[in-house]
């Protein structure tokens, strides 16, 4: 197995769990900080009406296409009736219907949308509009018009802007005022305007929306004028004659028709609403994967039961906390009692926190050696022994535990997730090696185990680190990686420095 | 902190990385390791190839055995109890003697047969073995050493250890045993290790720790400069433990036993890299040297011919 094999292979596992880390996190906006927080916002329409005494049939237009946001749910409220969608060619509808009804009768559409800048306006681009039908006069006026702005233009967006500071003259333009009528309101503007434009080949639609506050509270729909420039839509105010679709305006619905429509019912109320809202990040991602059909969310940690998940949020940190023994022993040369006792005995230190833990390791690894010494004397066979040892923990680790809590100490209650079988095993290892090399280097490696124990709580108890592997555990992989390249470091340990020194013929002296 | 490691690597010091990876995982095949591990199997393998090892008194397999111990040594007022998976040395007792029912250790510590017993019963249990697995207890010959290193060691048996690459005897030290390693031939516990020249086979100055001293701490005398007897044989017979194992990165120890000579006392497939503090030489350029020029099809005698020119003190 020659090294180019095993870089391929790091390389490999690198490039894949940062690909798949990529993905989840830019795509499908999985939160790469704990507690990250999404803004969406709750809408809701509200439709009150009088029923007839016939069928009702009450019908909302409802968010469709919506550049800047996407849908994370939607809730249809009423009661009796009957709900069906559909996709109209002004975007898509909501229709309540009933056979019969008594009483004052009010439907709710409900939904929740957050800001998506992914999503655009990603509608086909639209055919040549038909130019008006219009009687002789009118048609003379709109020619008119359109070849007064066009001189005074350049392209579609200046086209558009000249036009609507036309028709807000309104009687003051000789052209526009023969199109107003009196009183008219902003929405019959900018129908007018996509007349106009329909008269100069332009395809043109009335966008109706809502500006959403972070204030909650009833929200006036707006008209926004869109027109297609044969590559995109351009947004345009029909008041400010600002371009461009501000951040905060939801599209809720297009063409002239109205929001809301009732057929067999009367005195039609509708009312919309917003309130701004936080969420937790992995929710609104969860529900945007399941509604983009993807099955990352499938087969995340999160489809697992909570208890579960809870125990694979610690679990997925043991590799990272092997990860550091693999440092500590192959870079630096630390010793230590057993391979992987350090990761299991910072396991524990996760429910004492490290400098209780620390003591009370101390105190019972102390105290079994004290008893191990004794049972030596004792001359028993080794596996009786080990069991005699791993008893006297247990009992070791009760009486602390009552010890403590008759002292009020809450963290030495904690104890009892200490890995007493790990415990016993590094008593017995301790006690050979302090009866054949001697208490100081049974201490050492006491010493050391530890210290690689409490390096490796401190990087497991990072909960930015648990929350990264646990939403993206193909991080593990770069885990891999790392181990694998640390598994052909043949470099010098740090340690190796010191210990070699007498090697050296000028540092010796 | 750069600049040491320069330093070494310059020196051709082998760390402890590069002997696992591109040594012990590269030539010695997993499948050979029981052979060394298990001293029963070696030292049946080096009695087959007519390899002078301690005479094999017994062997105690189970803890029915055990009982079985006084029958094994009745002729025998001397000997050793070893583990046959022990590590470093551990859970070795040496009887020199007894004293009525008791056993005398070599450090005059007296033993009951209770005691012995009970050590026994560990050691067969896996205490003493990687890993705990059960293992067996090896009775055999004690080495009554050389008077040429009574000068050089308190209590306790100096042994030779030698760094075998492919058949190649590359680097060699002995160990002397001081007051403070409690007669024990290990350099952890205090024993003092001294370098010897491949070509002439004539102590180094020694190294305590990782201190350079000229004179044993305890008989205080001077440690480089002596002679050790019978080299090539020595030589010779760790050279051959190539040929016996199959294993390519092998520390050979040998005791000089007063009246047979070099006797090969265990084998090593993962060796120390405390021998280069004795020689104050690293192994990695000595390995190289070998990996560039020597031939590895070639007979014993050639290879120690070779290694004999190439590894004369110092190198490099």
């Amino acid at each position: 197995m020659n090294n180019r094999h095993i870089y391929l292979l790091a390389a490999f596992l690198t490039a894949l769990s940062l690909g798949l880390f990529a993905y989840k996190s830019r795509i499908l906006g999985f939160p790469v900080q704990p507690q990250e927080e999404t803004q969406i916002w709750n809408i809701e329409a509200a439709l009150r009406f009088d029923p007839g005494p016939a069928a009702v049939k009450a019908t909302l237009r409802i968010p469709g296409l919506t550049p800047g946001y996407s849908l994370l749910d939607e809730y249809f409220i009423s009661r009796g009736f009957g709900i069906t969608t559909r996709n109209a060619p002004a975007g898509r509808e909501a229709q309540w219907a009933v056979r019969q009804a008594t009483g004052p009768q009010t439907v709710y559409y409900r939904a929740v949308v957050y800001r998506d800048d992914t999503r655009l306006a990603e509608d086909t681009t639209p055919p040549f509009p038909s130019p008006p039908e219009l009687d002789e006069p009118s048609r003379v006026a709109l020619e008119g018009l359109i070849a007064e702005v066009r001189r005074q233009s350049a392209d579609v967006a200046s086209f558009t802007t000249e036009l609507l500071r036309r028709i807000n003259q309104g009687e003051r333009d000789p052209y526009a005022s023969l199109f107003l009528k009196r009183g008219h309101t902003v929405a019959d503007r900018v129908h007018l305007a996509t007349i106009f434009l329909a008269g100069a080949q332009v395809p043109a639609r009335v966008a109706h929306g809502i500006t959403l506050q972070s204030t909650p509270g009833p929200v006036q729909p707006e008209s926004m004028l869109e027109v297609h420039d044969g590559v995109q839509w351009l947004y345009f105010n029909p008041q400010t004659l600002q371009q461009g679709l501000p951040e905060n305006f939801l599209i809720w619905w297009r063409g002239d028709e109205p929001l809301a429509e009732v057929e067999g019912g009367f005195d039609l109320d509708v009312t919309l609403a917003a309130q701004e809202n936080l969420l937790p990040s992995m929710v609104v991602a969860e529900r945007r994967a399941e509604r983009s059909g993807s099955h990352a969310v499938d087969f995340s940690l999160f489809a697992l039961p909570i208890a579960t998940q809870a125990v694979f949020s610690v679990l997925l940190m043991v590799p990272i906390g092997a990860l550091m023994i693999v440092l500590l022993r192959n870079f630096v040369g630390v010793k230590t009692f057993g391979t992987f006792m350090p990761v299991l005995v910072a396991l524990a230190f996760r429910e004492t926190r490290l400098v209780w833990g620390i003591l009370l390791f101390a105190i019972i690894v102390s105290l079994g050696l004290l008893i191990r010494f004794y049972l030596e004397k004792l001359r028993l066979l080794l596996v009786p022994r080990l069991t005699c040892v791993l008893t006297v923990v247990v009992l070791l680790m009760a009486a602390i535990s009552i010890v403590s809590q008759k002292l009020g100490l809450q963290p030495g209650l904690s104890l009892a997730l200490f890995p007493m079988v790990i415990i016993a095993m590094t008593i017995e290892r301790m006690s050979i090696v302090w009866e054949e090399r001697g208490a100081s280097e049974a201490i050492q490696e006491g010493v050391g185990s530890l210290s690689v124990a409490a390096v490796a709580y401190l990087v497991m108890g990072m909960l930015w680190l648990e929350h990264l592997v646990f939403v993206f555990p193909e991080l593990l992989l770069l885990v891999l990686a790392a181990t694998l390249l640390a598994g052909r470091y043949t470099g010098y340990r740090l340690l190796e420095l010191r210990r070699f020194k007498g090697v050296l013929p000028n540092e010796a002296t | 902190m750069l600049a040491r490691a320069r330093k070494l690597d310059a020196l051709g010091v082998l760390g402890l990385n590069k002997r696992n990876g591109d040594y012990i995982l590269r030539f010695n095949p997993r499948s050979r390791y029981p052979l060394v591990d298990d001293k029963l199997q070696t030292k049946q393998l080096a009695l087959a190839a007519g390899i002078a090892v301690p005479a094999l008194y017994g062997v105690i397999r189970t803890q029915h055995d055990i009982r079985s111990l006084p029958d094994i040594v009745r002729d025998h007022p001397q000997f050793v109890l070893k583990p046959a998976h022990g590590s470093a040395g551990d859970g070795i007792v040496v009887i020199s003697g007894r004293s009525g029912s008791r056993y005398r250790t070599i450090s005059g510590t007296l033993l009951d047969a209770d005691f012995l017993f009970h050590h026994l019963s560990n050691a067969i249990n896996g205490q003493f073995s990687l890993g705990g697995i059960q293992d067996v207890v090896i009775v055999e010959y004690m080495v009554r050493f050389s008077p040429l290193f009574e000068s050089l060691s308190y209590q306790g048996v100096p042994d030779i250890r030698i760094i075998v690459f492919r058949g190649f005897p590359i680097m060699s030290m002995v160990r002397l045993p001081t007051r403070a390693s409690n007669g024990k031939a290990n350099l952890h516990q205090g024993a003092v290790g001294a370098g010897i020249d491949i070509g002439t086979g004539v102590t180094l100055d020694g190294v305590l720790g990782t201190e350079v001293i000229t004179h044993h701490p305890d008989t205080m005398n001077a440690i480089a400069g002596m002679q050790i007897p019978d080299w090539d044989t020595i030589l010779d017979i760790s050279a051959r433990c190539y040929e016996l194992t199959g294993l390519g990165y092998i520390g050979v120890d040998i005791v000089l036993d007063r009246d047979r000579g070099p006797l090969i006392l265990e084998l090593n497939a993962r060796p120390g890299l405390a021998i280069q503090i004795a020689n104050r030489q690293g192994l990695l350029k000595r390995l190289q040297i070998c990996e560039q020029r020597a031939d590895f099809n070639a007979t014993p005698a050639e290879r120690i011919a070779f290694s004999k020119g190439e590894f004369r003190h110092p190198v490099g």
